[in-house]
């Protein structure tokens, strides 16, 4: 003890009320049950009047000595109630999200749909596939109209007048012009020859589109169906190409394990001509088209040299093709629009 | 066409399995659409004599039927066909008898009287197609003995083939036997018939005038003396039987027999039946008549041509069908056979003209060989000799105009080039030369004589298709061609893909209505009925070609409704066809004016959605530039419809709602939103191009104006006078309310629009703002009958 220190015991009697002060404060902080209490807590127990805080007033009266000593602790204990505080803050806060997220809780198979998304036909579905296949092979997509006129969907084609393989086609004419001269197209040949004569060749196309036959609706036959046709014609297109071509279309549309022959067959606009089956992987053959290498009249009829120019064509039914994909056995189906129908694809 | 394995084998050793030759034959072009092995699975099936018939107590569908199997004694079938008499000889399959579908006949009681077995269609034994009936047999077999055995169809094959029109050779036997005798490399010959002709004597009085030959190229008439007309040899009879003709006597079906072996069809006259024992060809007279074998009346026109006896009477339909006063009976002694070439396209319109089409014409359209025709005429004779007929020398053989056969000349490089292969002439003769072209090589190259029996073939082309079916389809090598240019879709494709997944997208699903309607439906819809027609419709419901996507879209919503589906929201793009405006020409009129349409039908939706929808379409199309113009447009709602007017006032279409007089009429309870657009005229506008509008950093500025507008003022002309006065400033506009009702004047309503304005380069000042929006006032005061609401 020296006179150095006159109020020695003043300053351990005030490190001793932070000390308590400092107990009481931690308790009340975390006793605060909402962020609410803690603001309140936090005031009382470090705001400008606490009594804590109120602690510094008092530090004129001790030495420099005891003001050091006492002020650090006073400060020291102010930082430790403001990190209590700070963490009660962030236990507080994490409740108040967690309380908040837990009355916001959804059953999500509750929820029902709006407004469902639409569907594409399963013809259109059809088309776009195989457009798609064909247009992954170089070619291009050609249309023309469904109503045509007799020449581009017999004459050119190398039918001949009264010849008997018309007969074949079943076809509906329409009242337009010279009696027989117009008709609605009963395949997507004529787009052939709108084709050649249209621009100048090589061409590497597909002709998708509608088609029609004086036909009764039944499961397997529709006045109204889909082909798609191919057509290719440069200075060089040989047999082989056809083959090959239907083989790699084969592959790509149907699959890799699937394979394709030709046969010998007849059409009026192609020679030679051929029918072109599919093979299943399960060694099953699906009877798929015709094609053959377009006839030299149809080539001169569209005002190409046959000499010069050469290739092939070939088509095929798309709505059966479409409807076997899917289990539907009724082509009928495809056309009578129940949505209940129409949205299963 | 059908063939028997046995008969190909009387020209050609054919041998292989019955798989693989069918193989062969559909690789060929001659698609095998059945192939049956006959003789197998029959052990159990007996010959039986019908011995009575007597109805069944308890059925009407079936009848009870007494056969005898053999032992002489009644057995009792019940059996559901009724196309058998007493003394007819039928195949039972008796009891423990699997049949050739598996089933195995047991005795067992139907509807309460017992069954010994079953009585056999040709289908059940798998000998032909009819199902229908009881397979009548030949009367002279044996009652007892077993089917196979009594019908001399052990182990064969019968195939049945598709028949090209290409391919007039594959119309008989010998002409399928030449063909895969080729493929198979074995020979090929046509057997010389063995008979004995006897002197003239009623030759000598026939006469044959023809006086069309233009039609008929060829006309042999030939005498068989001393014919007895009776049941056919068996083994004829059997064939035909399995080949689907019915036996009906001895010279009938020899003649059958020649034209389904030798592809020639024949028609033997009875000699005194013949008027003046002539026959003359000629063309019919408009209104002619004849009643042809079936004892149906036929009427002719000058375009048909007939066999007419020598008093000019019609006996004949020249290649279909003969008459039946000259018909072949019991009482026939002596015959005129007559073997001709018709002009195929005749024959084939007389044929279609008369809906008649029969085994001798379906040869004569795809064309016969007219050089067959003395084989022909010596194999019948040689087949009817053992009924004692005999062939007097000589005979009329008549030639009119035969098609030319000048030899083709054939390039090796081009049937290279076409085909892919490297064949030379050399090889390429050995390919022809079995089917009968004959080929001479002439340098690189082959001349080529076209066989007779090969009406269709005519020219290079053709022969390179025959090269290629021998060589093989399958042998040709598969190359892929390489394409100048990059596949795509174009412009519109792409587009219309596009328009695709939006209306998908929005909820909306595609349909697919028949394009075609019945007399009616468009003025059910509201529509002018000036539809194009179909000229030869199969129904009326399908006689009328549609205008507009609407009948067909409020049928689906009609047809979804009385299945109780509603609020269906479907699309189609789709085809119409219109009459071009009265007084149009040039080219293209030819054709109707076809057009691609979309339309959208929103069953319970009315046409403010349809507008909405609208919007999205239009965005997606690039279609900003277009407008609304309400006003009355047929089959919508007169007060709640407006025409798309492209900024050039071409119309493009329409939007609003269906007519609720035209729903009445489809039973539709709910009102239907619409939308009909015309893609054509779509694809042609002149697209704005979508030019970047700099998107600005700074701070926008929003200011909302509501004015009272006269309801006859449509929104859109107030928001048209609002963009161009705002200008450059203008970031996007957005009418917010509409308000009608108190505080508002009767007559007009409040429109209440939000503009959100910008600069690119700096944030404007409130006198700018203050600026915009008086500009805009006074804009739309001056311009329309509004005014800014206080």
């Amino acid at each position: 003890m020296t006179d150095e220190s006159p109020h020695p015991a003043a300053g351990d009697d005030l490190i001793a009320e932070i000390g308590r002060l400092e107990g009481e404060g931690r308790d009340r902080l975390a006793a605060a049950a909402t962020l609410d209490e803690l603001r309140a807590a936090e005031t009382a127990v470090v705001g400008k009047r606490s009594p804590l805080t109120g602690l510094r007033r008092r530090l004129g009266a001790l030495d420099p000595e005891g003001r050091r000593t006492v002020g650090k602790a006073l400060n020291a204990a102010l930082e430790a109630l403001e990190a209590v505080a700070e963490e009660r803050r962030a236990e507080l806060a994490a409740e108040a999200r967690r309380r908040q997220l837990e009355a916001e809780r959804l059953d999500l198979t509750e929820v029902t749909p709006g407004r469902p998304a639409g569907h594409l036909h399963l013809v259109t579905q059809a088309i776009e596939e195989l457009e798609d296949v064909f247009v992954g092979m170089g070619f291009t997509v050609a249309e023309g109209p469904e109503i045509e006129t007799e020449w581009h969907n017999f004459g050119a084609l190398n039918f001949p007048p009264d010849h008997p393989a018309r007969d074949e086609y079943d076809t509906l004419y329409v009242g337009w012009g010279e009696r027989g001269s117009t008709l609605l197209r009963t395949h997507t040949s004529p787009v052939q020859v709108r084709v050649m004569t249209g621009s100048p060749p090589p061409y590497y196309c597909v002709m998708p589109g509608r088609v029609f036959r004086s036909d009764t609706a039944d499961a397997t036959h529709m006045p109204v169906f889909h082909q798609i046709e191919g057509l290719v014609v440069d200075r060089d297109i040989t047999f082989a190409d056809l083959a090959g071509t239907i083989d790699a279309f084969t592959k790509a549309y149907f699959g890799g394990d699937f394979t394709s022959r030709l046969r010998a067959s007849y059409f009026p606009f192609t020679e030679p001509s051929a029918e072109f089956d599919i093979q299943r992987p399960d060694g099953t053959w699906l009877e798929l088209g015709g094609c053959g290498m377009v006839h030299p009249n149809v080539l001169a009829n569209c005002g190409l040299d046959p000499d010069e120019w050469q290739g092939f064509a070939f088509g095929f039914g798309i709505d059966r093709l479409a409807i076997a994909r899917h289990g539907v056995d009724d082509l009928r189906d495809l056309f009578t629009n129940d949505i209940r129908f129409l949205t299963q694809f | 066409m059908k063939v028997l394995l046995s008969w190909l084998r009387e020209f050609a050793p054919i041998e292989g399995d019955p798989a693989a030759l069918a193989e062969h034959l559909s690789d060929l072009g001659t698609a095998v659409e059945k192939l049956d092995v006959l003789g197998r699975n029959l052990d159990g099936v007996v010959v039986a004599r019908v011995l009575a018939t007597r109805p069944h107590p308890n059925a009407d569908k079936v009848q009870l039927v007494d056969v005898d199997a053999g032992d002489g004694e009644a057995l009792q079938i019940v059996c559901g066909a009724f196309n058998m008499a007493p003394g007819d000889l039928v195949p039972l399959a008796t009891v423990g008898t699997v049949m050739p579908d598996g089933m195995e006949i047991g005795r067992r009681k139907v509807r309460g009287e017992w069954s010994n077995g079953m009585l056999c269609s040709a289908a059940e034994l798998g000998l032909g197609e009819d199902h229908e009936g009881i397979l009548i047999l030949p009367a002279d077999l044996p009652v007892g003995a077993p089917l196979a055995e009594a019908m001399g169809i052990e182990h064969d094959v019968l195939f049945d083939l598709e028949v090209n029109p290409n391919r007039p050779d594959a119309m008989s036997v010998a002409g399928v036997a030449r063909d895969l005798a080729a493929r198979l490399g074995v020979p090929f010959a046509l057997p010389e018939p063995a008979v004995e002709e006897v002197p003239a004597e009623l030759l000598k009085d026939v006469t044959v005038e023809v006086e069309a030959p233009d039609l008929c190229g060829r006309f042999s008439a030939r005498v068989l003396r001393g014919v007895t007309v009776g049941p056919s040899d068996p083994a004829i009879a059997r064939r035909l039987t399995l080949m689907g003709m019915r036996p009906i006597n001895s010279l009938v079906d020899v003649s059958n027999y020649v034209m389904l072996e030798l592809g020639q069809p024949n028609h033997p006259y009875d000699l005194a039946k013949l008027r003046g024992r002539g026959l003359r060809v000629r063309r019919a007279r408009p209104g002619e008549t004849l009643v042809t074998l079936d004892d149906v009346e036929r009427t002719f026109t000058g375009d048909d041509l007939l066999i007419c006896d020598a008093e000019d009477r019609p006996v004949g339909i020249a290649g279909v069908m003969g008459g039946a006063e000259t018909e072949i009976d019991e009482s026939t002694t002596d015959v005129l056979v007559e073997m001709a070439w018709f002009l195929p396209i005749s024959v084939a319109k007389t044929a279609r003209r008369l809906r008649l089409r029969t085994e001798a014409s379906a040869r004569f359209e795809k064309g016969t060989d007219p050089e067959i025709i003395d084989l022909a005429q010596r194999r019948l004779a040689e087949l009817v000799a053992a009924s004692g007929a005999r062939l007097e020398q000589g005979g009329v053989d008549v030639r009119g105009e035969l098609p030319e056969r000048a030899p083709v000349r054939v390039r090796t490089g081009r049937l290279n080039r076409l085909l892919g292969t490297r064949l030379t002439a050399e090889e390429v003769a050995r390919l022809l030369d079995p089917i009968g072209f004959t080929t001479r090589v002439v340098g690189e190259d082959a001349e080529v004589t076209i066989p007779s029996w090969r009406y269709d073939s005519a020219t290079e082309i053709d022969v390179v298709e025959e090269v290629a079916r021998h060589y093989g389809y399958s042998r040709i090598g598969r190359t892929v061609p390489r394409p100048p240019h990059p596949g795509r879709l174009d412009a519109r494709q792409r587009e219309r893909r596009r328009l695709r997944s939006l209306l998908v997208g929005r909820g909306l699903s595609e349909a697919m209505p028949l394009p075609f309607l019945a007399p009616g439906d468009l003025e059910r819809c509201g529509l002018p009925g000036d539809g194009i027609e179909i000229t030869n419709p199969l129904v009326a419901e399908e006689s009328v070609l549609r205008t507009s996507l609407l009948p067909g879209l409020v049928k689906a919503l009609a047809t979804n409704a009385a299945r109780r589906n509603t609020g269906v929201g479907l699309w189609e793009i789709g085809h119409v066809f219109r009459r071009w405006p009265e007084g149009t020409a040039g080219p293209g009129t030819e054709l109707p004016d076809e057009r691609e349409m979309l339309a959208v039908a929103l069953g319970g939706r009315d046409a403010t959605e349809a507008v909405r929808e609208w919007y999205a379409i239009a965005e997606l199309l690039s279609l900003q530039d277009a407008t609304l113009r309400n006003g009355p447009v047929p089959g919508l709602h007169p007060t709640r419809s407006a025409r798309v007017l492209a900024a050039s006032g071409e119309e493009l279409g329409a939007v609003g709602e269906v007519d609720p007089a035209v729903l009445e009429a489809h039973g539709i309870g709910e009102r239907v939103g619409w939308i009909e657009l015309d893609l054509d005229a779509v694809a042609r506008l002149p697209r704005a191009e979508r030019r970047y509008r700099p998107v600005s950093v700074y701070p926008s500025s929003d200011i909302d104006l509501a004015f009272e507008v006269d309801e006859d003022v449509p929104a859109a002309d107030v928001e048209r006078v609002l963009r161009e006065a705002a200008g450059d400033r203008l970031a996007s506009l957005r009418l917010f309310d509409v308000y009608r009702g108190p505080g508002i004047a009767e007559g007009r309503r409040s429109l209440a629009f939000a503009l959100r304005l910008d600069a690119p380069d700096h944030t404007l000042t409130d006198e700018e703002v203050a600026g915009v929006r008086q500009r805009c006032i006074e804009a739309v005061e001056s311009a329309l009958p509004a005014s800014l609401r206080g």
